[in-house]
């Protein structure tokens, strides 16, 4: 269930840039979205916080909200909004608090 | 003139206050009318902080704020709902030595009324909070205080008082009040008249006007304090929050909103609405992420204001018109009133019911500002 | 004023909130009479939802994302950047709350504030939704969703992506979707075919439009792709590899298998921002939903505030441009300067007709309203909060609820993170069947600021200073 999801059909001969999620290394192409970068690394970005479902945004235009993530600094982000830059470091699992 | 129909008791305004009066009157066996102009829990009741402490409070109003309390712990059995009340306690926190003291000061006055708090400073607080700021000097904790939703609690009383039998009309504001037949005659807005032996003032911050009708002026003045929340992360405050030096309130539900106030807001020219400040936007989510780092990196989902009626001494105006016989005033809650509202609609009860309350709610009186005096222990600008 | 910036006749302050074909037009209108204008979009390059433009490491050119409208599109861009220079742009930059003649704006730089004397959004539209069963699951995607990670990512959805819901963008789409590699497995409306049918005498007012439509259905038919009308959704399941929609047609049940679902209802404006600022707001009955008021120009309710495009109600890409031109011939206007009749004649005629072809779409693909009514219980409606239909269908009765804010402040249906955009429309529905009362009675959810959550680590800055 889940797997990648996103297909790309054009468009392949972009510098690629690397970045991590859930601390291991992914691909992708200069101008993907962070919502792009996961669903093509394995087709989720979050978990409910109210049931532990996964979510993998609905809207990819910044308007549903569904799609908000943590970076490994803390960052809080909006994944179909936000360019993928080398470096950046997905965290989905984030460390229980206390 | 047959249309006018004849109650014991006319409350007017169906915030938690009024909503809790038409319950304990009613049960109490008299015939109620509530009458709300918006719709019940619409303003200060439904849209406050949710903050359910004793902690911090000013001593005068302590007795009413204890008895309210230990309704609060049952309020299921009372209302059919637990309005979503958490006792995870009550942590003040100060930053420097002043503030502590004032802390010190405050824990002898709970001892007497029995309330037991814990100082904490250095590394056992931030042992037992690892989530404050290591700004923070020291803090004063009261365990039972709590935290509840204020979108269900006037609600909740509202539906309870109709089942049992008291009338409630929303949409439809008390426009006229006249005398009539030694009670009470109060037209609507709608044109509708009643009738009622007894009249309740719990119109909060418009409930002046309707004080000033009867000679009654007490200070009270509209304010509108700011309110937010933030997305959804896992729970980890646990306790509410509160600053000696005010500016911050705060308190996370166990589905994981965070929820704070501070700063107030901007009310419209007629004061029947506000609206949330940018200014006090950037500094009270500025001020959050010092408390609590954590908050830092949350994104902020709702900012809101409400209308709340503040009594120059800070304490709310509770009790027998010294003017009027039959009026009853109840409002100016001064950012309390979340919390003892459920015995304030008990005590009114008493009072109409039979003359009297065992709680000690005599520093309350509108007569106060006839006699104008005032024993302020402690400046609160924590709601 | 806030900033010490005093108001004048000769200079005013002038803001437009969105920078898609009603924001650009609006721009080049007022530019072109000697103003000087602030706009800003939340992304990071103009065009808006129609003529959205890809990042700049993306390079197919404009007839391979914008199909029959790469014309219209590159008009469009070239005017932007014909305009560029001569107005003050702030892509990347969220609206997040207004207030009196303010608007508060955050970007990765900060928040910070401007003044406005006058104030045109152009703030456009996003998918109006009808929730099914399961629609929270990965490889669900609203409509729009799936056309924006085409044109703006080069990817789909699915290879067999199944299209529900109603519209002229379900077909529009769908066929996008077949001509870029995809199959869609099915394409379900929920309208009737007898509707549509109904609505051609409207449609034909734009024969163009007209066509098209009819020109992807039969596409999409000769490449065997089921294109099936009053296909009412059910759910949604995961099984395998697959996502499977289960739907009825006919009061029959049947299911059909793809690798992702896109889902979509229309239309919806972006109407926080008039709400916030006080405007006021219609019932408009054929789109079942509350719209800012504003006359033919599109004046608001406030002297200050024009409302253009999509924000206003659907109007589709044509009339976006030529509403923005009127609001900004209006701007004109109140600011006591001279603007071309012929001109202005033309756009409304233009206006005309699009309001009578909008009145066809409405007709021809209406909100699926007795379907929501039947939906059942387990159906999340609210994606941020969770709650079910049965949560609302429960305490409706319980608590007497007969008022949409009252609805969500006992349920927190619409109160997370993205404040009911998504899930108003349905929960309108909801409510007004279980009360069995019109659907304009039950009034709609208060916009409250910031219009989508800000970070609070972007206060600091402010805070600090
Ligand atoms: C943002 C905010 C945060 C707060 N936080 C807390 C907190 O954490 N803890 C706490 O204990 N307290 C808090 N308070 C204070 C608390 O909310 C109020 O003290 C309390 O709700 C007052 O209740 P009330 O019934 O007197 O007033 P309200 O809830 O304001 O109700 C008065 C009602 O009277 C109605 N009315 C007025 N005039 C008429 C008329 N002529 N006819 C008919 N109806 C009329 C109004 O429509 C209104 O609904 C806060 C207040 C605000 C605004
Ligand atoms: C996803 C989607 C796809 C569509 N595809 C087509 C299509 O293929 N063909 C077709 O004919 N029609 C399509 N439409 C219809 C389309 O809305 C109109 O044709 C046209 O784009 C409307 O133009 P507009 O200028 O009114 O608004 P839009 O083009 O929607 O532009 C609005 C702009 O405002 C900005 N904005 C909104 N709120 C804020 C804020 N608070 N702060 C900052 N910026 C803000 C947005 O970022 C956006 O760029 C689509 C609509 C959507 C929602
Ligand atoms: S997917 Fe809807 S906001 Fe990102």
């Amino acid at each position: 269930m889940y797997s990648p999801r996103f297909h790309r059909i054009a468009e392949t001969d972009r510098p690629k840039i690397v970045l991590t999620v859930d601390g291991r290394p992914v691909d992708a192409a200069d101008g993907d979205t962070l919502l792009t970068v996961l669903m093509r690394h394995d087709g989720w970005v979050r978990d409910s916080e109210f049931d532990g479902q996964r979510r993998a945004g609905f809207c990819a235009m910044g308007a549903c909200q569904d799609c908000w993530l943590t970076l490994a600094d803390g960052q809080r982000l909006r994944a179909c909004t936000t360019v993928a830059r080398t470096g950046m470091a997905i965290v989905r699992k984030p460390a229980t608090h206390d | 003139m047959t249309d006018i129909v004849q109650y014991d008791v006319c409350i007017i305004g169906g915030g938690l206050v009024g909503c809790s009066a038409a319950l304990h009157l009613t049960r109490a066996g008299q015939s109620v009318v509530l009458v709300e102009r918006d719709s019940v829990g619409a303003h200060a009741s439904g849209v406050n902080f949710g903050g359910v402490r004793r902690h911090g409070r000013n001593a005068l109003e302590l007795p009413l704020s204890l008895r309210s309390l230990d309704i609060w712990r049952n309020m299921a059995a009372l209302v059919g709902n637990d309005c979503e009340f958490m006792p995870c306690g009550h942590l003040k926190v100060a930053r420097n030595e002043a503030e502590m003291s004032v802390l010190e000061q405050w824990r002898g006055f709970g001892a007497q009324h029995g309330i037991d708090v814990e100082l904490h400073n250095g590394a056992k607080l931030r042992q037992r909070f690892p989530w404050l700021s290591a700004q923070i000097y020291g803090a004063s904790f009261c365990p039972g205080d709590g935290h509840a939703n204020p979108r269900l609690a006037a609600p909740a009383f509202a539906l309870r008082a109709r089942a049992e039998g008291a009338v409630i009309i929303e949409g439809d504001g008390a426009d006229v009040i006249e005398d009539a037949q030694g009670g009470f005659e109060v037209t609507l807005m709608s044109g509708k008249r009643l009738r009622a032996s007894v009249l309740v003032n719990a119109a909060g911050a418009w409930g002046r006007t309707i004080a000033a009708r009867y000679g009654d002026d007490a200070p009270v003045n509209a304010v509108a304090p700011q309110m937010f929340v933030s997305e959804p992360v896992p729970y980890f405050i646990d306790a509410v929050l509160g600053m000696v030096c005010g500016g911050l309130y705060l308190r996370q539900i166990p589905r994981g909103n965070v929820i704070f106030g501070g700063g107030r807001g901007t009310l419209s020219p007629d004061q029947r609405s506000s609206w949330p400040s940018d200014r006090v936007f950037a500094e009270t989510v500025g001020l959050a992420g010092e408390i609590i780092p954590q908050l830092r990196n949350l994104a902020i989902i709702r900012s809101w204001t409400g209308v709340e009626g503040n009594c120059d001494d800070g304490l709310p105006v509770v009790g027998s018109s010294p003017r009027r016989q039959g009026l009853y005033h109840a409002f100016g809650f001064s950012g309390h009133g979340f919390q003892m509202a459920p015995a304030v609609g008990a005590v009114l009860s008493e009072l109409i019911t039979r003359g009297a309350t065992p709680t000690d709610i005599s520093a309350l009186s509108p007569q106060r500002f006839a006699d104008a005096k005032s024993g302020l222990v402690m400046a609160e600008s924590e709601i | 004023m806030t900033d010490g910036d005093m108001t004048s006749a000769d200079t005013p302050r002038i803001a437009i909130i969105g920078a898609g074909p009603a924001g650009i037009r609006a721009a080049e209108t007022l530019v072109e009479a000697g103003l000087r204008v602030t706009l800003i979009d939340e992304a990071a390059l103009p065009g808006g939802q129609i003529y959205r433009q890809p990042p700049p490491t993306l390079r197919r050119p404009a007839k391979a994302l914008y199909g029959f409208e790469a014309g219209k599109a590159e008009a469009l861009h070239s005017s932007f950047a014909r305009l560029r220079s001569a107005i003050d742009y702030r892509p990347e930059t969220l609206v997040w709350g207004a207030r009196d003649n303010r608007l508060l704006l955050s970007s990765r730089a900060g928040n910070t504030e401007i003044a406005f004397d006058k104030l045109i959004l152009a703030t456009g539209a996003m998918d109006r939704i009808a929730p099914v069963a399961g629609w929270t699951q990965p490889g669900v995607y609203s409509l729009g969703g799936a056309q924006v990670v085409l044109k703006h990512q080069a990817c789909l959805i699915g290879k067999r992506p199944i299209f529900a819901g109603t519209g002229p963008l379900l077909y529009l789409i769908a066929w996008q979707y077949l001509r870029a590699g995809s199959r869609p497995a099915a394409v379900l409306d929920t309208g009737s075919f007898a509707g549509q049918l109904r609505a051609l005498p409207r449609l034909a007012r734009q024969p163009r439009t007209l066509l098209k439509g009819l020109y992807f259905t039969a596409a999409l038919r000769a490449k065997g792709i089921p294109v099936l009308y009053s296909a009412l959704p059910a759910r949604i399941d995961a099984r395998d590899d697959n996502l499977v929609l289960t739907y009825t047609r006919n009061g029959r049940s049947h299911e059909i298998a793809g690798d992702a679902v896109a889902l979509g209802s229309g239309l919806k404006p972006e109407t926080q921002l008039a709400e916030i600022l006080g405007c006021a707001f219609d019932f408009h009955s054929p789109s079942r939903s509350y719209l800012p008021r504003c006359d033919r120009m599109g004046r608001s309710s406030l002297a200050t505030t024009y409302i253009a495009g999509d924000t206003g109600g659907i109007r589709g890409a044509d009339a976006a441009e030529a509403g923005g031109a009127l609001a900004a011939l209006a701007v004109l206007e109140d600011l006591g300067r001279s603007v071309p009749e012929v001109r202005k004649r033309q756009l409304l005629t233009h206006m005309r007709r699009a309001e009578i072809f909008r009145s066809g779409l409405e007709l021809a693909f209406a909100y699926p309203a007795p379907a929501i009514a039947g939906l059942a219980d387990d159906t999340v409606l609210c994606r941020c909060e969770n709650v079910t239909i049965g949560d609302l269908r429960a305490a409706i009765p319980q608590w007497n609820i007969t008022e949409m804010n009252r609805l969500k402040a006992i349920t927190r249906c619409g109160m997370g993170r993205c404040q009911g955009r998504v899930c108003g429309s349905a929960a309108m529905e909801v409510l007004a069947s279980e009360t069995h009362a019109p659907i304009e009675s039950v009034g709609r959810l208060r916009g409250q600021i910031p219009l989508k959550p800000v970070v609070g680590s972007n206060f600091e800055t402010k805070a600090a200073s």
